[in-house]
């Protein structure tokens, strides 16, 4: 891994010419995304870089680690530590309007090693900007502005990385664009990429589960069955009222024929997300919010465990306490929040008795984060979380403790 | 450096924890957990095996069918209670003593799902059949440790005694893989059955291995004959892993019953007794020896005699198994009774399809040799038969 990442460094030194476009590689990050006129498309590039005079490459990444003490219907492993992941960003100017940047994350100590996005981007015009390489679908708002201390809460939202299969990554091409216009900012990106396979109705999580298909790395070099995965989003944005997204994904994800031989029909999985950043001026809140729907073509002969529709979403509300100078901090954050979530793995009925499949879970978390300085979070979360089996049984609950930190480095 | 208050600082933290983290529910609010008294030893082994029975999923990379009913064990038990109507099976092919006519067209079960691509076996016109809803698996290993000399002591096969029941042990052949038990009776080289809904399993290794092999579509050395293609195919589960499956379900618990204090609940035992469901549901059984020792010589309360019974042409759904009559049915188990709903989405599904949706439509069901019994429940005074479905709520 080393060799790769000093590889990819050595590239990108050497194939940059151009100055940095200082107004894309920004020192500062942005913790209200609500007050500038950035979209969540921006997030890739919406990051504190270090950047080096004369040298056209800037750097950057972000930590997180978390201590948690969770328990499950009485029963607790305890107190647990884990690294959950440190990331690494490489960007290059290499014109004006050509720009390059990488995200190479280790998740879990190193157990886990993913380039989430490495892609060129070649500006044509701001309104048709191609880009090229290993992706993040655009697909909700989580999976392009996942970064941890972005978020006052050390688990990732339920729906975004179990329902939907953030951090969604795959290697393709597409165009985007954004124009604004007095208070309004619209933007929209469109993508062909390698997609999903047939692990997400036949996996060990024994329901329907997209986030399986991240397992076959094979996806970054060839298609599982020679069908692009297209995902689209638009959003527009007011300076006043916030972001609104809407987005959708989809594709064919079996592997219905080989050598010409045909196995199967075309089973299609289909995605539709909305997603809300907004906030209340004058109290200084912000809320971010998503909600999704899957579809995915089961067959009838398979088993009900595995769900033709999944739906869920979750809704984060942040109350700035205080701002001002703590313990030596000028300028930090303390704020209360709350996270409340919730995801239907299986939306349907049995054939059987026609009464409601379960398979759900909810959940909510209140949280205190203090944010010395606007990249670097300290958060300490309850987690009351309840789970309720495919029959709709008694749910198993779990609940406890965590404290993290996550920060741009 | 490490200072005094950190670790007071430390232990207010977990103590806090602990206090933020949800109870355990009631010990005997649970069907699923093991039975008391095991070694150390023996708590790996149970854990081993119920991450094989609960968590491993099969799929198609992994030997899933490709014809099945379900993707893991636990699937068709949840909580280790019993099943659901989305998880029952189709047995057929046998209409009598004589054994089953249709094992060469996918008997004695139908896998009715499939992996994608692939047709799924459908029931073959006019075979009889029956439906077969996944039974109660907690205290298996305490039903398995009964020897075969009380069950013969207590069958009456002609009814000598004139007491309306005739129960009869159901005389199986024995796997070659099945150990004989230590104290087994064979009868013209068969051995008594005492496990599924006709008693016509002799053993839990019987049980696991069929139920891999006809449930999931999965081969062992055990039961090497693929369901889909009827061929002999190479073990897609370690022999070790069914193993421990079958120590799994012989070391979970017996169910414990609740409220026993109550005067409704002692009245309702003594209702039960005196209209006579006590003569095929036995209540006290005992073990014989057993090589895990929390299980041998316990007395233990499960309601069953684990004999077959005649109950009538209402339940006669024609099809059977082993040297049973189509009418005849293994008496289940009551224990575990009133927690059922928890397993089977908030709603009773009892007898052997699951076609009862109560207590009392269960034994308004009942015919044959438990006709009596359910007769002299239906001239029950209503507070008596309050009393007597409260007891049987608390098993």
């Amino acid at each position: 891994m080393k060799h790769a990442l000093a590889l990819l460094f050595a590239l990108c030194v050497g194939a940059a010419a151009a100055q940095i476009d200082s107004t894309l590689l920004v020192s500062p990050p942005a913790p209200d995304s609500t007050r500038t006129p950035a979209l969540n498309m921006d997030a890739v590039y919406n990051r504190p870089f270090l950047t080096f005079d004369k040298i056209p490459v800037s750097l950057g990444g972000y930590v997180e680690a978390k201590v948690q003490h969770l328990g499950t219907d009485g029963v607790n492993d305890g107190t647990s530590f884990a690294l959950q992941r440190m990331t690494l960003f490489v960007a290059s100017s290499i014109h004006r309007r050509i720009k390059f940047l990488s995200e190479i994350e280790l998740e879990e100590g190193g157990k886990e090693i993913a380039i989430e996005f490495a892609a060129l981007d070649l500006e044509f015009h701001p309104l048709l900007n191609l880009r090229g390489g290993i992706v993040m679908n655009p697909i909700g708002a989580f999976n392009q502005n996942h970064d941890g201390p972005k978020w006052e809460f050390n688990d990732r939202p339920l729906m975004a990385v179990r329902m939907l299969p953030a951090t969604w990554s795959n290697v393709g091409f597409g165009v985007f664009g954004k124009r604004s216009s007095g208070p309004w900012t619209f933007g929209y990106e469109a993508y062909l990429t390698n997609g999903f396979d047939a692990s997400i109705i036949g996996n060990s999580e024994d329901r329907t589960s997209l986030p399986a298909a991240k397992r076959n790395a094979e996806r970054f070099t060839e298609s599982s069955n020679g069908m692009p995965l297209t995902t689209a989003k638009v959003a527009v944005r007011h300076q006043r009222f916030g972001e609104i997204g809407i987005s959708t994904m989809g594709g064919v994800y079996n592997q219905f024929q080989v050598d010409g031989l045909v196995l199967d029909k075309r089973r299609r999985v289909d995605v539709i997300a909305i997603d809300v950043n907004t906030g209340i001026k004058p109290w200084g809140t912000s809320l971010i919010g998503e909600w999704a729907w899957v579809m995915v073509d089961v067959p009838a002969t398979y088993t009900q465990q595995y769900g033709s529709a999944q739906r869920g979403g979750f809704l984060d509300i942040v109350q700035p306490l205080y701002k001002g100078t703590i313990l030596g901090f000028a300028d930090a954050v303390l704020n209360l929040a709350v996270r409340g979530e919730y995801v239907d793995w299986n939306v349907g009925t049995f054939r059987e008795t026609n009464t409601r499949i379960g398979d759900e879970v909810w959940a909510i978390a209140p949280a205190i984060s203090f944010r010395p300085v606007p990249g670097t979070v300290l958060r300490l979360n309850y987690r009351h979380e309840r789970a309720v089996d495919v029959l709709g049984n008694p749910p198993s609950v779990t609940g406890g403790l965590q404290f993290g930190i996550s920060s741009y480095f | 450096m490490f200072r005094g208050y950190h670790a007071v600082f430390i232990t207010l933290f977990a103590v806090a924890c602990s206090k933020l983290e949800p109870a355990a529910p009631a010990e005997d609010s649970l069907l699923d957990g093991p039975v008391e008294g095991l070694s150390n030893e023996e708590h790996l082994r149970f854990l081993r095996g119920d991450v094989a029975f609960n968590d491993e999923v099969f799929h198609a990379d992994n030997g899933l069918g490709p014809v099945f009913v379900a993707t893991r064990c636990g699937s068709c038990h949840a909580g280790d209670g019993p099943g659901h109507p989305s998880t029952t099976l189709t047995r057929f092919g046998q209409s009598d003593a004589n054994g089953n006519t249709y094992l060469d067209q996918g008997g004695p079960q139908v896998q009715h799902r499939a992996v994608p691509g692939v047709a799924p076996e459908v029931l073959p016109d006019n075979a009889p059949s029956a439906r077969f809803l996944p039974p109660l698996n907690t205290g298996l290993g305490f039903l398995d440790a009964v020897s075969d000399a009380d069950l013969l002591a207590w069958a009456d096969e002609h009814d000598a005694d004139g007491d309306g029941i005739s129960g009869r042990p159901n005389w199986v052949e024995r796997k070659t893989y099945s150990p004989l038990r230590a104290d087994a009776v064979e009868q013209a080289g068969q051995v008594i059955g005492r496990f599924g809904r006709k008693g016509a399993v002799y053993d839990l290794l019987q049980q696991t291995a069929n139920a891999y092999n006809q449930d999931i579509g999965v081969v062992s050395q055990f039961e090497p004959i693929d369901p889909y293609t009827h061929e002999e195919q190479d073990p897609e589960i370690a022999a070790a892993t069914v193993h421990d499956v079958v120590f799994y379900l012989r070391t979970l618990k017996a169910p414990i019953q609740r409220d026993k204090d109550n005067p409704d609940v002692i009245a309702g035992e003594a209702v039960f007794h005196t209209i006579g469901c006590g003569n095929c549901h036995r209540a006290e059984l005992r073990t014989g020896p057993s090589p895990i020792a929390a299980l041998a010589h316990r007395d233990f309360r499960p309601f069953t005699d684990l004999l077959l019974h005649d109950m009538g042409p209402g339940l006669d759904d024609g099809y059977t198994e082993g040297s049973a009559s189509s009418a005849e049915w293994r008496t289940p188990a009551l224990w575990g009774l009133g927690l059922f709903p928890d397993s089977q989405g908030g709603t009773y599904f009892l007898l052997h399809d699951g076609r009862a949706h109560s207590i009392a439509e269960a034994i308004d069901l009942h015919g044959g040799e438990g006709q009596a019994a359910r007769d002299a429940y239906q001239a029950l005074p209503a507070s008596d038969r309050d009393k007597l479905l409260r007891f049987l709520q608390s098993l």
